[in-house]
């Protein structure tokens, strides 16, 4: 069992429900469950747009999207069902919160696929988790059952006179099925290929239909957000990022875990204070702000919030929320390695620069790591994750260059160290990628 | 061949014909209901065999070749046989930084057979996997559906012990 880790400056808005046995639905009842939904219904589609544009909650899956600006895209006349989806297909590497909201709220999930069907005029919607997170599908299952059983899913739910549905399924193992679109294509029983837009799912999506697709913790957000209010929940962020998120912690620190901190907290605080600083006395060397995808930061460049707008101007990303801290002793390029080998294996080949780009960059870094290669090698690492950028159907081509270029850019020096046969200052390599040489 | 659960014809449990034949009621489109039923079709016979593929394709009503073609972009979804026991270990970046090659080679001189190779006695089979959701407590590595957390060499040790035990006491 997954849990959550504390620290005094920790605000629990997400994780309120946590550790309190809220999988039961009569606990989650007894700590304001449903209670969103309720006022939702009161509300009505307008109100809970205004509700949701108030709070400043953006997406939590990575891109940062306002949450209540994407629900107002979906028109209110059309000619197919409207649908909510929830992706909970978490894969990002680094990222591993989604599996606590499910784990420990199945209920907060529920509610806010509710409210948003509210918000659009849904009647049915959708809660996807990736494969390997099996074991939450019996808890959501358990869950949904719960929920049909009080009257607040099915036919007339809440004695409203609306009828909404869901359904919960896990995938089958694959990242890129976290990109929306390649998702909606799992759900419709295909390979994962990602669809070329517009139109935007909010206008064509799951069958064809109007579709809200959002984040597991973005959609688990949103009955907090009526619980306290949109106004309140903006407050506890910073300008233009509502609210709290659940950062993960990982790497060298002496306390990983998942942390439930405000949007815009600092994030030198959080390495050295939540996650109480690098282990084993060593120093800091490098930080991945948000999941592999995002650009590395340099120990001078961490004094910064952790919103998406001052980690953007930092020349990174806030991402998935998934922060990885490096110490002295880690090789760059190995790192860079691991790296693009992931991004290499999930690059599901419909799109050309991302097939034929991530497969001669996993190359290169190899032949780079083991000692085979020469100066024109690193320019030319460059050169391919740019001509990345930008250039393919899903962002799956740019979540490979962009971190590339990072590495390359303020670890150029480290990249030359392993030049001319000289391989590895840090690690010898393994045995697979010396044969490559 | 009937596929009506409870019928002669279906190779799946009568409970999992049973879960079938609800399963496709539950989508808009039938075909939604693909993925799932592979996951637990592999789940119940051990891998995605020519006549769960058949039957698979039979009861969405698509061709088998449409089935196949799903089943080589997940890479959950297998083929051929794996172990009883199918370790997988995570390397991606968050293990990798806290030792997850280490438990992935030490896991391959323990079990004496390499990256995606399965035991002699089909117990256990050993795979290098992504990420698989356990970043701020890894090490980590999956035992079919099983997480095993800030894992050290005696750790892994442990855990591939208690599922030897577990297997002894099944009686098989």
């Amino acid at each position: 069992m997954a849990t959550i880790s504390t620290h005094p400056d920790c605000v629990p808005v997400v994780s309120y429900r946590f550790g309190k046995g809220a999988t039961a639905i009569d606990k989650y009842l007894e700590l304001d469950g449903y209670k969103s939904a309720r006022k939702a219904l009161e509300l009505g589609p307008d109100g809970i747009i205004g509700e949701m544009k108030a709070s400043n909650l953006r997406g939590r899956g990575g891109a940062g999207f306002p949450t209540g600006l994407k629900w107002s895209f979906v028109p209110k006349q059309a000619p197919r069902p409207k649908y909510v989806l929830v992706n909970g297909d978490e894969s990002e590497p680094g990222t591993c919160k989604d599996r606590l909201i499910f784990e420990h709220d199945p209920h907060s999930v529920i509610e806010g696929v509710i409210i948003a069907g509210l918000a659009i005029q849904a009647k049915m919607g959708f809660i996807y988790l990736r494969g390997e997170y099996r074991y939450l599908l019996k808890i959501m299952e358990k869950a949904v059952e719960d929920a049909y059983a009080k009257g607040f899913l099915g036919k007339n739910i809440f004695g409203s006179g609306i009828d909404f549905d869901i359904v919960t399924q896990t995938g089958a193992g694959a990242y890129e099925v976290g990109e929306e679109s390649a998702l909606m294509e799992s759900l419709e029983g295909k390979r994962g290929v990602p669809r070329i837009r517009p139109p935007f799912p909010a206008v064509v999506g799951l069958y064809g239909g109007p579709t809200i697709i959002n984040n597991a913790e973005t959609i688990a957000t949103v009955p907090h957000i009526f619980r306290i209010g949109g106004a309140e929940y903006a407050k506890l962020g910073t300008e233009r990022n509502g609210g709290t998120r659940l950062f993960c912690l990982s790497g060298h620190l002496q306390r990983p875990g998942v942390y439930e901190l405000p949007m815009g907290y600092n994030l030198k605080r959080m390495i050295y204070e939540v996650g109480g600083g690098i282990r084993d006395g060593k120093k800091l060397k490098a930080v991945v702000p948000g999941g592999s995808s995002t650009p590395v930061l340099l120990p001078e460049e961490i004094d910064i919030g952790m919103d998406f707008d001052q980690v953007g101007k930092a020349g990174s990303m806030l991402g998935s929320g998934g922060v990885v801290v490096l110490d002295e002793t880690v090789c760059i390029v190995e790192f860079a390695l691991r790296t693009m080998k992931f991004y290499q294996h999930e690059s599901c080949g419909w799109c050309i620069p991302c097939r034929e780009g991530t497969d001669w960059l996993k190359k290169s870094l190899t032949r780079l790591h083991a000692g085979g290669a020469v100066d024109k090698d690193i320019d030319n690492i460059r050169y391919l994750a740019e001509n990345m950028l930008g250039r393919t159907f899903c962002p799956l081509g740019d979540a490979a260059a962009m971190p590339t270029l990072g590495f390359v850019k303020k670890f150029r020096k480290e990249f030359e160290d392993h030049l001319e046969g000289r391989g590895c200052p840090y690690h010898k390599a393994r045995e697979e990628e010396t044969a490559l040489v | 061949m009937s596929t009506q659960s409870g019928q002669p014809g279906t190779i799946f449990s009568p409970a999992l014909a049973a879960r079938f034949d609800k399963l496709v009621t539950l989508y808009p489109v039938k075909r939604s209901a693909l993925v799932p039923m592979l996951l637990y079709a592999q789940d119940e016979v051990g891998y995605l065999s020519d006549p769960v593929i058949a039957e698979v394709a039979q009861r969405i009503g698509i061709t088998e070749l449409d089935v196949r073609n799903v089943i080589s972009y997940y890479s959950l979804l297998r083929t051929k046989p794996a172990g009883k026991y199918n370790v997988q270990v995570c390397t991606n970046i968050s293990c990798m930084l806290r030792g997850g090659n280490e438990i992935l080679e030490h896991c391959k001189k323990k079990l004496g057979i390499p990256n995606k190779g399965v035991t002699p006695d089909g117990l256990f089979s050993l795979e290098e996997v992504e990420c698989i959701g356990a970043c701020s407590w890894a090490p980590a590595a999956q035992v079919n559906y099983d997480f095993h957390e800030n894992l050290t060499p005696e750790k892994i040790d442990g855990v591939l012990a208690g599922y030897k035990a577990a297997n002894r006491g099944t009686g098989k």
